[in-house]
């Protein structure tokens, strides 16, 4: 069992916590996840490892509650424990030897991406950390982007804080106004990871983004995580989850991530009418 | 009074109509009275050639003759001395090509039904005999197991009796191994693994589920944190691909996936579990295996309508055990023989179909079974909406990658010893199909046994 230390909300649907896990805690780098069951009957679910403590013992996870499990998650409070919590999972993000890098993150991507900027400003780089939200209620991670960040770009899809628009755009602008980025990494929905990639292509700058497909023992087992990089199977839980974006099939995994829209539907459904293990 | 029956005595089966529809065990069992009965069809063989054909030499005839005088307990004692998981073996073990090939009775009529009589007994006993752990005398030393497949529980066990602290890493978060995830409920009835590994609890081994070693551990952190030893029981994980056009289709797993999401997330009770799968109407199998018949199998149970096996060569050459590829045709699963898939038709995104090219069987290959070659211009297409995938599995990469100086083959089984299971670092050792690639429960059984007797001589050196 491990224990949610400190919980936080961030915004009506994205949560924090901190979980008591010192053997993951110790190993874990930015870039890497864990995989998660709520309880006995719960489906196992990957999220990033949004931060750590080694010293306290601690991981942070950041999710945004979208379905039964995350929902699930969400309700537990501090001093209640997850049931299953297995990691370090995926391999560490490649991040020395980086002078200038725009992270990018998309919503929730935001979160993820946070880690590898931290980690990117600790050795050296300068950061340009570009983040979008739908609106200014959703905005998260802001306050820490700052301290790791040498400047943050905000966008709102509705314009009601910052730059009205997407990320790609600001993105665009930057590189146009002569930025010379060696690195781009773009962490959020598949659709803003492929437009992103689409572009930096054109410009040829070196681009990581992180596939969020569908996993169940992220150990290389199921295949259930399969991604096409590069016309080659790649399994997103040991060779990603972070992968050359100018490679990476974003059409096939876009399909394969809707595959269980039905049933996720129908679960969640049932899980809010109380039948759930609520 | 010896019974000289040609046939064995039957065993009670569940009606196949209704057992493909659930998930409860389909064969069950002889009573005490069929279990004496078919004991009696034992000669008691001077030269015992049944003994040799089991890979852990299980005493046969010694305990079939206990059987027959109805002295049960006896019977579990004497198959205990060389088999540790009787109940798992006398279910799943592919006794026709193994103890059952070499007895007597087989030569005229049906061999004596050896793995029916190992499964009663070691029934018998789990219903009747309360298990008493034994006072076992620690003697200081601590070994690391990685995984809990059946390589690692009997290595486990057979240290723990013998003194040592044991601890079984697990990746999962429920020890078994493929007893577990792989091997469905109505063939394997999970609570007879998990009674084994409260068996093994009750002296004295530590379980650590959620342990991924290579990530959160390495092999090299064992020994830092005071592990004497190491045994790598990690399987064969690795789930292979045909490479065909269409693999990446929604509709499309791997046996591994598939199998995972019902046995070990129970997804055939969703939504009462959270784990979700997607059957479809119509389903194909690519494989011969056991694996590819218990896929098809939970597919049907599932609520598929056809369910097609697909393999490219004869009935002959399928690995699968004998029974189970009857009990598959009992329950309706459609063997379509000589087909070789070349690809996997979609629509939306979706599987459609799958196209096969029909096989002709020429000279033996390497593996000794005739080499199955396409006839040209044979293809064919069958609509289907789900395939599965079930064509082998190889070891896991991930401890390999993580560990300095472990050699491996360059198909990834890792290099031992055969006599002893030593892998090419001083106090690690290996077996089970992380060595062998996928094989059999008793060969990983007894690969675990063979590890810890060389681990005991390692360590008390
Ligand atoms: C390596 C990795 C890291 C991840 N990190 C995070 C993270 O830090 N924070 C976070 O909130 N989420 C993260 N995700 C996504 C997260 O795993 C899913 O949101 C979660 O599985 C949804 O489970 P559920 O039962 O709540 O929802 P479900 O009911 O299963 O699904 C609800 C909806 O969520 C979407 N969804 C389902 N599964 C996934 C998935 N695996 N990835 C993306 N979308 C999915 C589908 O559109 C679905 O309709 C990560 C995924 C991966 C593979
Ligand atoms: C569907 C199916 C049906 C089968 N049917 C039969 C049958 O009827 N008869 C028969 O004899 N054989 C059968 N087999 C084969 C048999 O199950 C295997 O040969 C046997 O289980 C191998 O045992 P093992 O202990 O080597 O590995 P496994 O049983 O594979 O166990 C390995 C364990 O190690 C864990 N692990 C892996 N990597 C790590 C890591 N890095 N850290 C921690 N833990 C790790 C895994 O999660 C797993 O639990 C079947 C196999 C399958 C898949
Ligand atoms: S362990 Fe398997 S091979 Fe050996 S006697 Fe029992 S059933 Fe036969
Ligand atoms: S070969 Fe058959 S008949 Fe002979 S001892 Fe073995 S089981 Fe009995
Ligand atoms: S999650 Fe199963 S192989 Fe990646």
């Amino acid at each position: 069992m491990y224990k949610i230390i400190k919980k936080r909300v961030l915004n009506p649907s994205v949560k924090s916590m901190e979980v008591y896990a010192p053997a993951i805690a110790k190993k874990a780098e930015p870039g890497q996840f864990i995989i998660l069951r709520v309880h006995e009957k719960g489906e196992r679910i990957p999220l990033t490892i949004s931060d750590f403590n080694r010293d306290k013992g601690t991981v942070t996870i950041t999710f945004q509650e979208v379905g039964k499990t995350t929902k699930l998650l969400g309700r537990l409070e501090e001093g209640e424990e997850i049931l299953d919590f297995v990691g370090p999972l995926g391999k560490a993000s490649e991040l020395e030897g980086y002078k200038k890098v725009a992270v990018i993150g998309g919503g929730l991507g935001t979160a993820i991406a946070y880690p590898q900027a931290k980690k990117l400003h600790n050795l050296g780089a300068e950061v340009h950390s570009i983040v979008g939200f739908r609106n200014k209620d959703l905005i998260i991670y802001e306050e820490e982007l700052n301290q790791v960040s040498d400047k943050v770009f905000i966008t709102t899809d509705d314009g009601s804080n910052g730059h009205k628009g997407f990320v790609s755009d600001v993105l665009q602008q930057l590189i146009e106004e002569g930025n010379k980025y060696d690195l781009v990494i773009a962490i959020g929905p598949l659709i803003m990871m492929k437009v992103v990639s689409e572009l930096t292509k054109k410009y040829g700058i070196k681009t990581i983004v992180s596939m969020n497909t569908i996993m169940i023992d992220g150990t290389g087992m199921c295949g259930g995580c399969r991604v096409t990089v590069g016309g080659e199977i790649k399994f997103a839980c040991v060779d990603g989850p972070d992968f050359d974006g100018h490679l990476v099939d974003f059409d096939e995994a876009m399909r394969r991530g809707a595959m269980y829209k039905e049933e996720e539907a129908y679960s969640d459904h049932i899980c809010k009418i109380g039948l759930g293990g609520n | 009074m010896s019974n000289t029956a040609l046939k064995k005595v039957e065993i009670t089966e569940r009606d196949p109509k209704v057992r493909n529809k659930d998930f409860k065990e389909v064969v069950l069992g002889y009573t005490e009275e069929e279990a004496k009965q078919e004991a009696k069809r034992c000669l008691q063989c001077k030269h015992r050639p049944c003994v040799q054909g089991c890979p852990v030499n299980v005493k046969i005839p010694d305990f079939i003759k206990l059987v027959s005088e109805g002295d049960f307990e006896g019977a579990y004692e004497k198959i205990k001395e060389t088999n540790s998981l009787p109940a798992v073996c006398g279910r799943v073990c592919p006794q026709e090509s193994q103890c059952e090939s070499r007895c007597v009775r087989g030569i005229k009529g049906e061999s004596v039904g050896i793995g029916r009589l190992e499964r009663f007994v070691a029934d018998w006993h789990m219903k009747n005999v309360e298990e008493k752990p034994s006072e076992i005398k620690l003697n200081g030393k601590k070994v690391a197991i990685v995984g809990s497949g059946p390589a690692g529980l009997s290595c486990a066990g057979d240290l723990a009796k013998k003194g040592y602290e044991v601890t079984i890493f697990e990746a999962f978060h429920t020890a078994g191994g493929v007893l577990m995830y792989g091997i469905p409920e109505f063939r394997l009835p999970k609570k007879i693994v998990q009674k084994e590994i409260e068996n093994l609890k009750a002296i004295g081994v530590k379980v650590e589920t959620n342990m991924v070693i290579g990530k959160v551990f390495s092999i090299e952190e064992l020994f830092e944190q005071g592990f004497d030893a190491v045994f790598i029981g990690s399987g064969a994980g690795l789930p292979s691909f045909m490479k065909i056009p269409g693999e990446n289709l929604n509709g499309v797993y791997t046996a591994n996936e598939f199998l995972t999401r019902i046995n070990l997330m129970k997804a055939y009770k969703f939504p009462e579990t959270d784990t979700p799968i997607k059957v479809g109407k119509k389903v194909a199998v690519i494989g011969g295996g056991n694996v590819a018949m218990d896929a098809a199998r939970s597919a049907k149970r599932l609520g598929a309508e056809e369910v097609f096996i697909i393999y490219r060569r004869s009935e002959e050459e399928m690995p699968a055990r004998l029974e189970e590829v009857h009990h598959a045709k009992e329950e309706g699963i459609i063997f379509k023989i000589l087909h070789n898939p070349t690809q996997i038709l979609g629509e939306n995104g979706w599987v459609k179909a799958i196209e096969c090219v029909k096989m002709e069987l020429g000279e033996p290959d390497a593996s000794g079974r005739r080499r199955p070659i396409p006839i040209k211009g044979s293809e064919e297409s069958l609509e289907i909406d789900t395939v599965i995938i079930a064509i082998g599995q190889s070891p896991n990469p991930l401890i390999k990658s993580t560990t300095k100086n472990l050699k491996t083959h360059d198909w990834g089984g890792i290099i031992i010893d055969e006599q002893t299971g030593a892998t090419s670092i001083p106090g690690v050792y290996a077996g089970g199909d992380a060595v062998t690639g996928a094989a059999t429960v008793i060969l990983a059984m007894g690969a675990g046994k063979t590890a810890a007797k060389s681990i005991d001589e390692y360590l008390i050196r």
